[in-house]
């Protein structure tokens, strides 16, 4: 199944041809840059169930990083490689490792299934080589999984956990049955939010872990009819929530009671699923598209060239490489940890991250935002999805590194 | 309250009835498959995906020309398997001579460059398609809410798997395809155009797929990918059943279906495995399949 991988593009192509130019030229003046070249791979799902979340979306905002920065560092070239991860950690860490002894890659971006990183980030440490994880969900991944050579962007789920869960508890469901994906991502939602529940006096009176990915619900739809709470919580992303917030719907889920609450819903699932279907449901966001004039100009542009909105995650996609291009710059080396160094020695305050950090644990965390899908009669266009309700500011919406259990913060 | 095995009645009685409901979908597929398989000893690993146009061709039907859900599940199967006979045509029978492994290489990649087409053009998200208004809403059976569409579904997945059995073992036409696929030669010198029963038998194969997509279409986000991960489980029925036994395909269907819905509820995590560990002991035990003759 894993026929294609690796492809270069035709850009790669072209731009190794002006490298190998450039090199001839240039050699002696940056001898930091390794080959001359700052080598990024984009490593995500280009065609499964993640696809429309980062895919081939992601890779355009890596690209436009790369055009915005002018297309090279301090001389030397940037070079973007591209893969298939199909949502399989071996599949995934066999890429990486391909692109690091063959392609001597710099640093590995997109980053979706949180199995897939956390199985990719070995091997980035083992060879030293900076992770810029978009896409991935995990709070683990910065937790018990954390390495020096990654940083965790957009969101996890700590914060999904803590606004969702929290909000919802709050406004009276205090009963929940949590359907939960069953792999790393799931286990590390269920996890945070079997916590938030607790903490906040509510109760989780059962649940089911399905196969990822699951196409059919209604058996497990059922089992929550069945169960009594009153909140039914979605710990699983992707075709797997569209499925089952399609399949509550046919089952009367929300006449009976009972009330849904996806724990971690993408703008391109509200989108498919329609308003209709979703309206007022509570959801955490890392970022909107709408949020404000910085946010509304960059997505304006993506959309020019994707044809639809971006995600929090290719909008981090975005503001992750451009940090990270900037570091490079600023360091003068592609060197992963002076570039680590460099990047968490900047505050980042772009279009996407506001009050951002980059703390040892190699967590980025900003203010994250509590959201409301509109109903029908309120949005005014295709794309017009949203209303955020609250801001939850970036000291509070992660895992305290008090609670830590990295062996890079030092409790 | 009644108890079954640690579960409420009302909640084994449900369970029960959704594995009914997904049996009757393996069923149908699995269908396809054992027709397409014993008359023409074609694996067809495109029968996932040509599921997946059904449900797309019922979709785009309904946003381009306004096709309704009636006359689409009269249509989309005609069209999609009227279309697949020029693979038969054109494609498969240049290899009909060869060892079924070709068959096999040449339909996934056929699957593949079908479902790669549409993801570029509509990505994965899926898209919703309205269930026609008088199957919406459901009905009380008192022990759980069935939604009267997945009602409709058992209901037209068993009628259409029946009228199949009926064809090919009980009448002239099914006589002839049998024959023909036992002795073509034979068959031909009586003056039965067996090239012709052939790409028909692949093209009805490819239309109960078809037909299976269209009443999907309401049940689940309408996906390029909806396919192929049904395929792997319907062909493990099809082994499971016995490659090539009609009636063997149906029954199977309905009782995979039924075992997986159980298997939900005792121990979720395994739901995606059990087929596969039933395949591995029919295997060990009965290699032909439960169904099939022993060759």
């Amino acid at each position: 199944m894993a026929l294609i991988q690796q492809l270069p593009s035709r850009k790669t192509l072209v731009s190794s041809i002006a490298v190998a130019v450039a090199s001839t030229l240039t050699f002696a003046a940056h001898a930091e840059i390794s080959d001359n070249e700052v080598r990024i791979g984009y490593l995500a799902d280009m065609s499964g169930t993640y696809r429309d979340l980062a895919g081939p979306g992601g890779l355009t905002a890596l690209e436009m990083a790369v055009e915005d920065f002018g297309g090279s560092v301090n001389g030397s070239p940037i070079v973007v490689f591209s893969a298939d991860d199909r949502n399989s950690a071996d599949v995934g860490a066999n890429t990486v490792r391909g692109w690091i002894d063959q392609q001597n890659v710099d640093m590995v971006g997109g980053l979706v299934a949180s199995s897939v990183t956390i199985a990719v980030t070995k091997v980035l440490e083992e060879n030293d080589r900076l992770g810029l994880v978009s896409g991935s969900a995990a709070s683990s991944v910065t937790n018990e999984h954390c390495t020096p050579n990654h940083i965790h962007w957009v969101y996890d789920t700590y914060p999904l956990a803590n606004g969702t869960a929290k909000a919802v508890v709050e406004q009276g469901g205090d009963s929940w049955f949590l359907l939960t994906a069953d792999y790393a991502f799931g286990h590390a939602l269920e996890a945070d939010v079997t916590s938030v529940v607790e903490a906040n006096g509510g109760e989780i009176v059962g649940g089911v872990r399905h196969p990822f990915p699951t196409s059919d619900f209604s058996s497990y739809i059922l089992q929550a009819q069945g169960s009594g709470a009153k909140i039914v919580g979605l710990a699983n992303a992707g075709a797997d929530t569209v499925n089952a917030i399609t399949t509550a719907s046919q089952f009367g889920l929300t006449q009976s009671g009972q009330q849904l609450a996806g724990l971690l819903i993408f703008l391109n699932d509200v989108h498919a699923l329609g308003l209709e279907a979703t309206q007022d449901l509570l959801l955490t966001t890392g970022w909107y598209w709408d949020m404000d004039d910085q946010a509304r100009e960059w997505a304006q542009r993506y959309f020019d060239e994707v044809g639809s909105m971006p995600t929090m995650v290719q909008a981090g996609i975005y503001s992750s490489t451009m940090h990270y291009l900037k570091a490079v710059e600023a360091a003068g080396t592609d060197e992963a940890q002076a570039v680590r160094a460099q990047m968490a020695s900047q505050p980042i305050n772009d279009f996407f991250a506001r009050n951002g950090r980059i703390r040892e644990d190699g967590r980025m965390v900003h203010d994250m935002y509590l959201a409301q899908v509109k109903t029908p009669d309120e949005s005014t266009g295709e794309w017009d999805l949203y209303e955020i309700l609250s801001t939850i500011p970036a000291e509070e919406a992660y895992r305290p590194l008090s609670e830590s259990q990295c062996d890079l913060v030092q409790n | 309250m009644t108890m079954i095995f640690g579960v409420p009645m009302a909640v084994f009685m449900g369970q029960l009835t959704l594995g009914l409901v997904n049996g009757a979908f393996y069923a149908l597929l699995s269908l396809g498959l054992a027709v397409i398989f014993g008359l023409l000893k074609i694996v067809n690993f495109a029968h996932g995906a040509q599921y997946m146009l059904g449900a797309f061709a019922a979709l785009l039907a309904f946003n381009i020309l306004g096709i309704n859900y009636w006359l689409a599940l009269v249509l989309v199967p005609l069209t999609v398997g009227g279309l697949s006979m020029l693979i038969e045509r054109f494609l498969l029978r240049r290899i009909a001579h060869l060892d079924h492994l070709y068959g096999l290489l040449l339909t996934f990649g056929l699957a593949l460059i079908f479902e790669g087409t549409l993801i570029n053009w509509f990505g994965v998200s899926g898209a919703r398609y309205a269930t026609p208004e008088i199957l919406q809403g459901g009905l009380n059976l008192g022990f759980m809410f069935l939604p009267t569409y997945r009602a409709w579904v058992l209901v037209a997945a068993l009628a259409m798997c029946l009228f199949t059995w009926f064809m090919i073992e009980r009448t002239r036409l099914g006589a002839y395809l049998r024959a023909g696929t036992e002795n073509s030669q034979l068959m031909q010198a009586f003056g039965v155009n067996v090239p012709l029963l052939i790409t028909l038998t692949y093209g009805f194969g490819v239309g109960l797929a078809a037909f299976a997509g269209v009443l999907a279409a309401p049940l689940y986000p309408v996906s390029p990918t909806m396919g192929s991960s049904l395929l792997i489980v319907v062909f493990a029925v099809v082994v499971i059943g016995g490659m090539g036994s009609i009636l063997g395909a149906i029954l199977t269907g309905l009782g995979m279906g039924v075992i997986e819905g159980l298997t939900k509820v005792y121990y979720p995590e395994a739901a995606n495995t059990v087929i596969f560990l039933v395949m591995i002991l029919v295997l060990m035990l009965r290699p032909a399949g439960l169904f099939g003759k022993e060759a």
